[in-house]
């Protein structure tokens, strides 16, 4: 260990450049100044040594100390993690909220984890074991619903030489010893550290073969994605992007939810704590927070730390896809963070590329974007992360480069539309700018586990969609009256689609999510009223003879009639649409 | 012992550079006397080894590298507080200007504020009446919620922010109501229609003002909103005041910031505006809302002109992604004779659906607004096939939503600048404009939401409808 005196030397904004050695290394954890702010370095220059600091640098003066941690930005993990909420560089925010009260002060060296909290420990190895990085050590009950497993560490392959008795632990308490080959003795405890912007090691990826049910049907029917997978949502504000990353937060089937809220609204965050308290999983009946980890760094955080946040979540999720779970990040907004990166590269007068953004902002998407797969793990489990990123693209533009780089990266694209958010219609997914590249690859799933009528289903109601906006192009000019019945006909079923469907209202009890057979059902029913009216039509019997039975309005309503759990309901509507169609059949025969 | 530098080393638009000094923080005030004893405040914004850089809030002219004398003053930018700010008249940088003296500080603070921990925030879901039927029905107003006006110059967004403050009534009436008003880079009219306006609503005591005109420093209109939330803050948690501010006009404060940003050499983003615009905005907007355990609580109303009614610019497009909703006025309402001229379709409150329905205002109206904004957007789809083949060409349906629109427009969005209608007023009207539309159109509202509300007839029996009966 070197013994130089770093000092301050410059300030600008969060940029500080500090001198007195050449000991410090890219990349390393240091304390700025008396208050001992978190910052990491960032460039290296001869003597003077770069240095991001994530947190509101007013009052710092030249000549203060800087102390190197000598190791990179890295965070703690352990038992604890689940149903909390934490700042950009995973600070405990309830803990700050103690120590500091409503408004956050600064330079408060808080780790991540309770150190008083004691778990219910299991040891899963016993002395001699020989153990390699991803077998699990220890695990304990970390909520009711997940079972919180300790890996051994990457880089360490050994022997048990001592356990702790099964009790209770905190989470520096150690629990094994290994020796190493080499003979090092290595102690374990329940939580280890991890630098955030190294991907954690896997034994090898797998293919993308499941989707990520989310309840909602635009999704789930004509735009999934995988677990695994990556997808964006970009919109121009108010279009829905929070809603509907919520919206998957709560509902999505992962095991576990990393919520991040990078450089969006305070409130936001206020109302995801409250909510996902309140709400039960629906496949556990726990709390949603249970399962979530909740990240803040609200809009008027340090910017530096924003930079930081999107590594921390991510860090997490691998952490606990890992241990076999499947874990769903939600970023809202990868684009803020895009800004932290060009704010903080102006401030070191980097040479600008795109719209002032820096040159590397599409190998940091890359890199951000490529820590999502579905995997074995080292220990041989499987387990799965998948990354949601809303983009906030410039006055809604996407032709800007942070929506057109994470395009490149991303196979899911859920394009948020203005047309329909002005409407109300929500989710706002344009189904004509939309697109998953996962639908091919999650076929056979959709086959065995919701029916081999599923796929067809979904491209017959995809086609209907796609004519309505080609006859909707005439019906601007000429208006709906002059179209053919069989024109008519389409158009009429399409908003069906587009209303009884694809609208989807988060507010409703039974609307907000939606079990995939009773989409595979709805979706059945709609179908079959439109081939039905389609032989009358073929008939020459006028569509205005049907749409007098009210049995369109009717399926419009379905959504809301129908319960989750008890689907029986869609024989009466059966009934219905075959009532009505016999009944215009009959008074033109 | 008063510690002073003597000269300077550079002088650039409203930045003066130092050397050799020692001992100096990032943030920190310096106070600039010069040579006639004129003094001036700047702000430390760089430090580089003893090459210190601050920024002059009253500008350089007049300074020269000699005859300026600069001391430190060991603490960053903060303001004197006190209950007595209410009914008084400050500068941009918190100074008192109305001639009546100084006010006895009870405690100062940092202009800059600190962020509200996430944890400790009370989710707001009390709906603020305005009375203005736009508002009230299609973007309700929530305590602690920032609801910017986009406007453009010429429209009426100042008589709308004055008639909000008039009208503006919560539920159950609580008596500590204050409103701080803080004008960047507006002229002295609008300055003084605003006093004028609260002079008349009898609110005067309850109002801080803190003025930074037109031809006033732009360093200092940087400092303003900062100055004035810090007072709303203050009033809020310290006092258990429901504030709020009133912001005009963003647009001279986001120049201002390009201005600045431009002097200190830094590398632009869009249309020049420095890269950080963005986290600036959301260090003024992130500044309302209600803490939990508090009594009081920040709400705000931005007004910002777009530069070309261009909803896309930078300004109000970084503000849109940072506030909780929007109200944006239009041009061609405005042309119409339609008062507030409000945009309804892209106007949204994003805290709307926890403060309204069962148990906030009534039942029906999460159904009604959106219904409202389905069938008005339609209308829009009416009026272009209209123009292109001829209104007479036009199926019953489309007429309907003609007939519509126009009368949504005339009658529920139109109102006075006096008239002040209760929900229930507004929420009943809403329903009658919707009955001049087929009841199978409306597919937005529950079946029994809509037995309970639509009434055949309803508008025609009005009288009022009848001329655009088709």
């Amino acid at each position: 260990m070197n013994q130089e005196r770093y000092t301050i030397h410059g300030i600008n904004g969060p940029v500080v450049t500090v001198t007195g050695g050449r000991g410090l290394a890219m990349m390393d954890m240091v304390n700025v100044g008396e208050e001992g702010l978190i910052g990491e370095v960032v460039r290296v220059d001869g003597g003077t040594t770069t240095v991001q600091v994530y947190e509101d640098t007013t009052g710092l003066m030249p000549g203060q100390p800087v102390t190197s941690q000598g190791a990179p930005m890295s965070i703690e993990l352990g038992p604890g993690l689940l149903h909390n909420i934490f700042d950009g560089i995973a600070r405990p925010l309830e803990v700050i909220q103690e120590k500091s009260g409503p408004f956050i002060s600064r330079g408060l060296n808080i780790p991540s984890l309770d150190r008083e909290k004691k778990w219910q420990v299991t040891l899963s190895v016993k002395v001699g074991d020989q153990v390699a990085p991803g077998t699990e050590y220890a695990s304990c009950p970390e909520t009711a619903a997940i079972t919180h497993r300790c890996l051994i560490p990457a880089g360490l392959t050994g022997r048990v030489t001592w356990t702790a008795q099964p009790g209770e632990y905190t989470v520096e308490e150690p629990l094994a010893e290994i020796t190493d080959n080499r003979g090092g003795v290595h102690k374990l405890a329940l939580s280890q550290r991890w630098p955030i912007r190294t991907p954690r090691p896997m034994a090898q990826r797998l293919p993308i073969s499941r989707p990520l049910i989310t309840g909602q049907r635009v999704i789930d029917t004509l735009f999934p994605i995988g677990k695994g997978g990556a997808a964006a949502i970009p919109g121009p504000f108010g279009a829905g992007k929070t809603m509907t990353q919520h919206q998957l937060a709560k509902w999505s089937d992962a095991d576990i939810i990393v919520y991040l809220g990078c450089g969006e609204r305070g409130n936001e965050m206020t109302q995801a704590l409250e909510e996902f308290s309140e709400l039960q999983d629906p496949r556990t009946h726990r709390p949603l927070m249970e399962r979530t980890i909740l990240i803040a760094n609200t809009s008027n955080m340090p910017v530096a730390a924003r930079e930081a946040s999107v590594y921390t979540g991510m860090t997490m999720a691998e952490y606990y896809r890992d241990m076999g779970y499947h874990v769903a990040l939600m970023a809202d907004s990868t684009s803020r963070w895009a800004e932290a990166l060009r704010e903080i590269s102006g401030r070191l007068e980097e040479m600008p590329a795109e719209e002032g953004f820096p040159a590397y902002l599409a190998s940091r998407l890359a890199e951000f974007y490529e820590r999502a797969g579905y995997v074995k793990t080292l220990g041989g489990n499987e387990g799965s992360v998948t990354v949601i990123g809303a983009v906030s693209p410039q006055g809604g533009d996407f032709s800007e480069p942070v929506t057109q780089n994470t395009k490149r990266y991303v196979r899911t694209f859920w394009g948020l539309d203005r047309a329909l958010a002005y409407a109300r219609h929500f989710p706002s997914i344009n189904w004509l700018t939309s697109y998953s590249e996962y639908a091919d690859d999650l076929k056979d799933w959709y086959e065995k586990n919701v029916g081999p009528d599923f796929v067809p289903c979904r491209l017959r109601i995809s086609n209907l969609l796609q004519e309505e906006a080609k006859l909707m192009e005439i019906v601007k000019l000429i208006g709906a009256d002059i179209l053919p019945e069989d024109q008519k006909l389409i158009i009429e079923t399409a908003r069906l689609v587009r209303v009884g469907f694809l609208q989807q209202n988060a507010y409703h009890a039974i609307d907000t999510y939606v079990p995939m057979d009773k989409q595979l059902k709805m979706m059945q029913l709609i179908l079959e009223l439109y081939d039905g009216a389609r032989a009358l039509v073929a008939r020459s019997i006028p569509l205005s003879q049907l749409k007098a039975t009210g049995i369109f309005d009717q399926l419009t309503k379905m959504k809301y009639e129908v319960p989750n759990d008890d689907q029986s309901k869609f024989g009466d509507y059966r009934r219905q649409i075959r009532e009505a169609l016999d009944q215009v059949s009959r008074a033109n025969s | 012992m008063r510690l002073e530098y003597i000269g300077l080393s550079e002088l650039s638009g409203s930045l003066i550079v130092l050397e050799g000094v020692k001992g100096v923080a990032y943030d920190e005030m310096a106070e600039i006397t010069l040579d006639g004893g004129e003094r001036r405040y700047g702000r430390v914004i760089l430090i580089d080894g003893d090459r210190v850089v601050l920024q002059v809030f009253e500008g350089t002219r007049g300074i020269s590298l000699e005859n300026a004398r600069t001391h430190f003053t060991g603490k960053p930018m903060d303001i004197a507080l006190s209950r007595e700010m209410l009914g008084r008249v400050f500068d941009g940088a918190g100074r008192p200007i109305d001639g009546l003296g100084e006010i006895f500080p009870e405690v100062r603070r940092d202009v800059n504020g600190s962020a509200i921990n996430p944890v400790s925030r009370q989710y707001p879901r009390d709906c603020i009446y305005t009375g203005i039927s736009a508002i009230d029905g299609c973007a309700t107003l929530i305590r602690g919620q920032k609801l910017p006006i986009f406007s453009g110059s010429g429209m009426k967004h100042n008589e709308l922010a004055a008639q909000i403050v008039r009208q503006a009534r919560v539920a159950e009436q609580e008596e500590d109501f204050a409103i701080i008003f803080a004008a960047m880079g507006v002229k002295n009219d609008t300055a003084e229609f605003f006093r004028r306006n609260f002079e008349e609503a009898g609110a005067l005591q309850r109002v801080v003002m803190f003025l930074n005109l037109a031809s006033d420093p732009i360093i200092e209109r940087i400092l303003t909103p900062r100055c004035a939330l810090t007072a709303a803050e203050y009033l809020a948690f310290d006092h258990g005041y429901h504030v709020l501010v009133i912001m005009t006009d963003m647009t001279s404060y986001c120049e201002a910031v390009r201005e600045f940003s431009s002097s200190k050499g830094e590398i632009p983003s869009r249309k020049g505006f420095p890269a950080y615009l963005y986290s600036d905005l959301a260090s003024l907007y992130e500044r309302a809302g209600m803490i939990r355990g508090r009594k009081g609580s920040v709400t705000q109303v931005p007004v910002l002109t777009m530069p070309n009614d261009d909803i896309t610019h930078p300004i109000p497009d970084l503000t849109g992604y940072i506030t909780e909703g929007q109200i944006v006025l239009d041009r061609t309402m405005e042309q119409k004779g339609i008062y507030p001229p409000v945009a309804i379709l892209p106007s949204l409150s994003r805290l709307m659906k926890d403060g309204i329905g069962e148990g906030f205002t009534r039942a029906d109206h999460p159904d009604l607004s959106n219904q409202l904004f389905a069938s008005y957007s339609k209308v829009q789809d009416a009026r272009s096939l209209a123009s292109v083949i001829g209104e007479d060409e036009l199926s019953d349906t489309d007429k309907r939503y003609l007939q519509f629109g126009e009368a949504f427009e005339r009658h529920f969005i139109h109102q006075d600048q006096g008239e002040e209608r209760t929900m229930d007023q507004t929420l009943d009207l809403g329903w009658k404009l919707l009955t001049i539309l087929p009841r199978g159109e409306l597919d937005r509202v529950d079946p029994k939401t809509l037995d309970a509300h639509y009434v055949e007839g309803a508008w025609e029996s009005l009288g009022t409808g009848g001329s655009w009966s088709a």
